[in-house]
């Protein structure tokens, strides 16, 4: 009697995917070939796509430097707090990418509450773009990390424990293997997110060709003038994006067995 | 099939006339109300209009574009409603006072891209000034933002010294801001236009909304916000 359950999961599945890929193959089949090579060609999108992954990258390796063992707090430790500091780390997931913008002007803009500090080192550089960028993928790998964590059976701790071995050799080498695949599925998830951003980098960081102008500001500049263009890098962004996806994923699946 | 009908009746059932303008108008327009606004770069708009969105009326902060749609028969024939003046904007307590300032080292600018039309201004006059001069403030060019609210937001936040943006923007501020005039003969032409969209399902609505703007209500606070007669 389950056949008409499966039957609607089929169905939801199916308008799920392809509502989901609908706009991807739409600007697979829109981009011209021609010019898909042709804006390979183009100095200001290969400065933007190279922006876009050096910063990403930068960020990503920021995010999970200090990310992973703070998640290993989150996930082993409870104290008062515990609930507010989570809902803390998390909340950059659910802000709206203006709000993101102007809270980091705010904090670290020349008028912010560490303008003193940062004056203007980061406000309309590349490293503010890569603080924009960490600030909202962080919570991506958090999140996951700290689920990872938590989910890492409590019997291997506890054998690592008796054999000897104190927190920090613990904490590398028995629990980072166990959660690599949760570890590696919330860098591809924060990794797309920061080559995906657009709103706070755009406020925070500005727009400058080859300094600030990463993929998706380059994309938007490039919709008024020449749609054909934005489409091909569009897709290529995609297709980059797609591939560090599905590898990210594929080596935690390995990391698991 | 159930869902895309929902989301189609939250845009096409909806009575209210949809106005896509220049950012530079929303001041005027807000207070004006009466339609939906989608304000944004007036390139940007016009680009949405060529990939199909079909709001009602296009207002833009120049000719080049509505006139561009018109030949191309996407709008109707467009209308000037209103001038407007480039000028630099710096923060109250600037010691900015000419565009010969904008050239030494350190100083840190913003403009437009040079595909919105404050951009495209901001570029004529710049054009017009000494080959050494130019490149000097170009050099110092920090940020080219999408539309006029961005380099207003970088002035206002100290993220730069000075950003080229429209007197109506300095005029919204409140006196946050302080325009630095152009001198005549560096003051590009500014004139918005503004057309109702091929197909628009308001086209009477749309007309008077435009019409408005030329000799209404909307042409009054047009000129309180700074703006002047076309």
């Amino acid at each position: 009697m389950t056949r008409p359950f499966v039957i609607v999961c089929g169905a939801a599945l199916s308008v799920a995917v392809a509502f989901l890929a609908l706009p991807v193959v739409a600007v697979f089949a829109d981009a011209p070939p021609r010019e898909l090579v042709s804006s390979l060609g183009d100095d200001a999108a290969l400065d933007a796509l190279r922006l876009s992954f050096e910063c990403s990258a930068l960020a990503l390796a920021a995010v999970i430097v200090i990310g992973t063992p703070a998640a290993w707090l989150l996930a082993t430790r409870r104290f008062p707090g515990h609930a507010l500091l989570v809902t803390i780390v998390e909340l950059p997931l659910v802000m709206p990418p203006a709000v993101a913008g102007i809270g980091l002007l705010a904090a670290l803009g020349p008028d912010g509450i560490l303008g003193g500090i940062s004056g203007r080192h980061l406000v309309l550089q590349t490293a503010g773009v890569v603080v924009a960028l960490a600030f909202v993928s962080a919570p991506f790998y958090l999140r996951l990390a700290q689920a990872g964590f938590g989910a890492v059976e409590p019997s291997l701790i506890e054998a690592s424990r008796t054999l000897g071995a104190g927190e920090a050799r613990t904490f590398a080498r028995v629990a980072i293997p166990a959660a690599r695949g949760a570890l590696g599925a919330g860098a591809a998830l924060a990794w797309g997110r920061a080559l995906g951003e657009f709103g706070a980098t755009l406020m925070f960081a500005g727009s400058f060709r080859g300094v600030t102008q990463t993929a998706p500001l380059a994309i938007y500049e490039r919709f008024s003038t020449d749609l054909p263009a934005a489409l091909a890098l569009s897709a290529v962004l995609i297709a980059v994006s797609a591939g560090l996806l599905f590898t990210v994923k594929l080596a935690g699946r390995d990391a698991v067995r | 099939m159930a869902a895309v009908l929902v989301v189609a009746g939250c845009g096409g059932g909806s009575d209210q006339l949809k106005v896509s303008a220049a950012a530079s108008l929303q001041p005027p327009f807000t207070a004006l109300g009466g339609a939906r606004f989608s304000f944004a770069g007036s390139d940007q708009l016009a680009a949405q209009i060529r990939a199909g969105a079909r709001p009602d009326v296009f207002a833009a902060a120049n000719s080049k574009l509505p006139d561009a749609l018109y030949a191309d028969g996407l709008v109707s024939k467009p209308v000037a409603f209103a001038r407007n003046q480039l000028v630099i904007a710096v923060r109250r307590g600037s010691t900015i006072r000419s565009i010969a300032q904008l050239a030494p080292p350190g100083v840190a600018i913003a403009t437009g891209s040079a595909t919105v039309p404050v951009g495209a201004y901001t570029a004529t006059t710049l054009a017009r000034l000494p080959a050494a001069q130019r490149a000097a403030i170009d050099r110092n060019v920090r940020s080219r933002d999408p539309d006029v609210a961005g380099v207003v937001g970088k002035v206002m936040e100290g993220a730069v010294d000075a950003g080229f943006v429209y007197l109506t923007d300095v005029v919204a501020t409140r006196g946050r801001l302080r325009a630095v005039r152009l001198p005549p003969a560096l003051q590009p032409e500014v004139v918005y236009e503004a057309a109702v969209v091929r197909g628009s399902l308001h086209a009477a609505a749309a007309r008077a909304f435009v019409r408005g703007l030329v000799d209404g209500r909307g042409a009054a606070l047009l000129r309180r916000a700074g703006f002047e007669a076309p």
